[in-house]
């Protein structure tokens, strides 16, 4: 068998055993389903609940995606300004470190004072959590430029602004996207957050629901299907990372 | 071209006419951190004459990587006058092409976008450029590598990129640190023709860095062998060996006459 084939089967294989001993577990011990539906229940009610998922995961995506882009729009330039800048590193960087120990979980409380209880909210908790390792990677790759690169830019008396755009971003852009990659689950986590502090809609709203209703197999499907929401979010940034550096892939041919 | 064969510093005819290039009590101290000051460079004097070949050959860390870097306007000479083709060296020139030790190539540009990169700084007109470009990449055997990117090709390859794009505008004085020091030896000589080859061509004024005496000797019109740190000319050797030359050039007497010469500057031969 080829690596391609490896490389896809020893992951399901994995999961598949795990999910073979949850459901034997469930079944042999009789365990309820209100404290461990079985996958099988859950699978089952995924697909019988459908649309309701598909409903309430819509308002936590928007949220999530909003977050993201609007610590993105903010995050990246803010980068900017503190890798070349030295006022702006010293003034700026104590905040930022200050602001990110701030645990998020306590904030969230307040930022509903303020925002609602509708997406702002949520996306304003999303934005907290997402910022942070924006900037923190995108101003690391924007200084850690090769110095030949710098040099040779030098010497052809490249402008600053020529220097920014055609060497040290287009080098800093592995960072973003590490950065972004962290991100955009960050942003799922938040949006969350939001919800169970407070709201009207959204997976994490219907997961609070459920549970209060003791219904185990409702509340793991929204769990689950949370967690396809995260994958398939960092599935989208990671293609837009091949499509924005297709050099990056076609290195090891 | 001077008939003397060891010239001091302070001997040199420094008024001739035709001189391209002339470096005149180049002087160099850096500070460290902490306030002390070390001479990398003690004091330099030589005339660079048009369409030559000249390396720059000493001991690794003896200041003729930052002899270079001055000449090329990089760093500024804390004394001493660079001339080159009449004006006073303050910083890059638009007539200078640099090659560095290590290629040094933007891995997110194809070689042609890498090999077009000063064109581009420069916003110059792009379809001369262009031809220009693909006629240097298949000077040195890589145009079919044209689109590829820089992790696609091997160290040598790199190397031949890094060397159109330093030719790329034509410039007219081609400053080399050690471009072929990180290659293999038979990659090295390879390049070593090549870039014989290429200066047949294009005429350019070169000065080269080596720590390689072979590669001096096999390269240059002359060859200025810089001391110790704080560097001084040890000596300046014009080395008469006929163009073209060729690899068995290596192996003549003559050649290790000044191969042995050079040795003995660089006090490894007694």
């Amino acid at each position: 068998m080829n690596r391609r084939a490896y490389q896809w089967l020893y992951p399901v294989a994995g999961f598949a055993v795990i999910l073979g001993i949850w459901q034997l577990y469930v079944e042999l011990w009789h365990i309820s389903k209100i404290i461990l539906p079985s996958p099988t229940d859950i699978v089952r009610v995924s697909w019988q609940e459908c649309g309701l998922l598909l409903r309430e995961t819509w308002p936590t995506m928007l949220e999530s995606l909003y977050g993201f882009l609007l610590a993105m729009g903010i995050g990246v330039p803010m980068a900017v300004c503190v890798a070349n800048s030295r006022v702006l590193n010293l003034s700026l960087y104590p905040i930022l470190i200050a602001t990110q120990s701030v645990p998020k979980v306590a904030v969230a409380p307040i930022v509903l004072v303020w925002f609602g209880l509708g997406l702002e909210s949520k996306l304003a908790i999303a934005f907290l959590v997402a910022f942070f390792p924006i900037v923190v990677d995108t101003a690391a790759g924007l200084q850690a430029t090769p110095h030949g690169l710098l040099e040779l830019a030098r010497s052809l008396r490249a402008s600053r602004w020529q220097i920014f755009w055609k060497v040290q971003l287009p080098a800093a852009l592995p960072f973003v996207f590490a950065g972004a990659k962290v991100a955009i689950t960050l942003a799922v986590i938040g949006a969350v957050i939001g919800e169970f502090v407070g709201s009207v809609n959204g997976l994490g709203n219907l997961l609070l629901s459920a549970n209060s209703q003791l219904n185990g197999p409702l509340a793991w499907a929204a769990l689950v299907w949370l967690s396809l929401l995260g994958v398939l979010l960092f599935g989208v940034v990671a293609l837009l990372e091949r499509i924005a550096m297709p050099w990056a892939s076609a290195g090891h041919s | 071209m001077t008939a003397e064969p060891s010239i001091r510093q302070h001997s040199m005819p420094n008024s001739a006419p035709e001189a391209f290039g002339s470096f005149e009590n180049v002087r160099k101290v850096f500070s460290l951190p902490g306030g002390r000051d070390v001479a990398a460079i003690e004091d330099i004097s030589f005339n660079l004459q048009r369409g030559k070949l000249v390396s720059l050959l000493g001991p690794s860390g003896c200041g003729k990587t930052t002899f270079l870097k001055i000449v090329g306007g990089l760093i500024r000479a804390t004394s001493g006058q660079v001339r080159i083709n009449g004006i006073d060296v303050e910083q890059p020139h638009d007539d200078f092409g640099m090659a560095f030790q290590q290629p040094n190539l933007m891995p997110w540009r194809t070689v042609l976008k890498n090999v077009l990169f000063p064109i581009e700084i420069r916003r110059s007109p792009s379809a001369g450029p262009r031809a220009r470009a693909k006629e240097l990449l298949d000077l040195v055997g890589i145009a079919e590598f044209a689109d590829a990117y820089p992790a696609q090709l091997s160290g040598g390859m790199q190397q031949r990129a890094a060397l159109c794009r330093a030719l790329v505008h034509e410039p007219k004085l081609l400053l080399m640190d050690e471009p072929f020091g990180a290659l293999d030896e038979l990659t090295r000589m390879e390049m070593q023709d090549l870039l014989l080859q290429i200066r047949a061509r294009t005429n350019a004024t070169t000065m080269l860095v080596t720590h390689s005496i072979s590669e001096a000797v096999y390269l240059s019109d002359t060859i200025v062998v810089f001391s110790k740190r704080p560097a001084t000319i040890a000596d300046y050797i014009d080395v008469r060996l006929p163009y073209p030359r060729t690899a068995a050039l290596r192996y003549s007497p003559a050649f290790t006459e000044i191969e042995h010469r050079a040795g003995r500057a660089l006090g490894i031969i007694r």
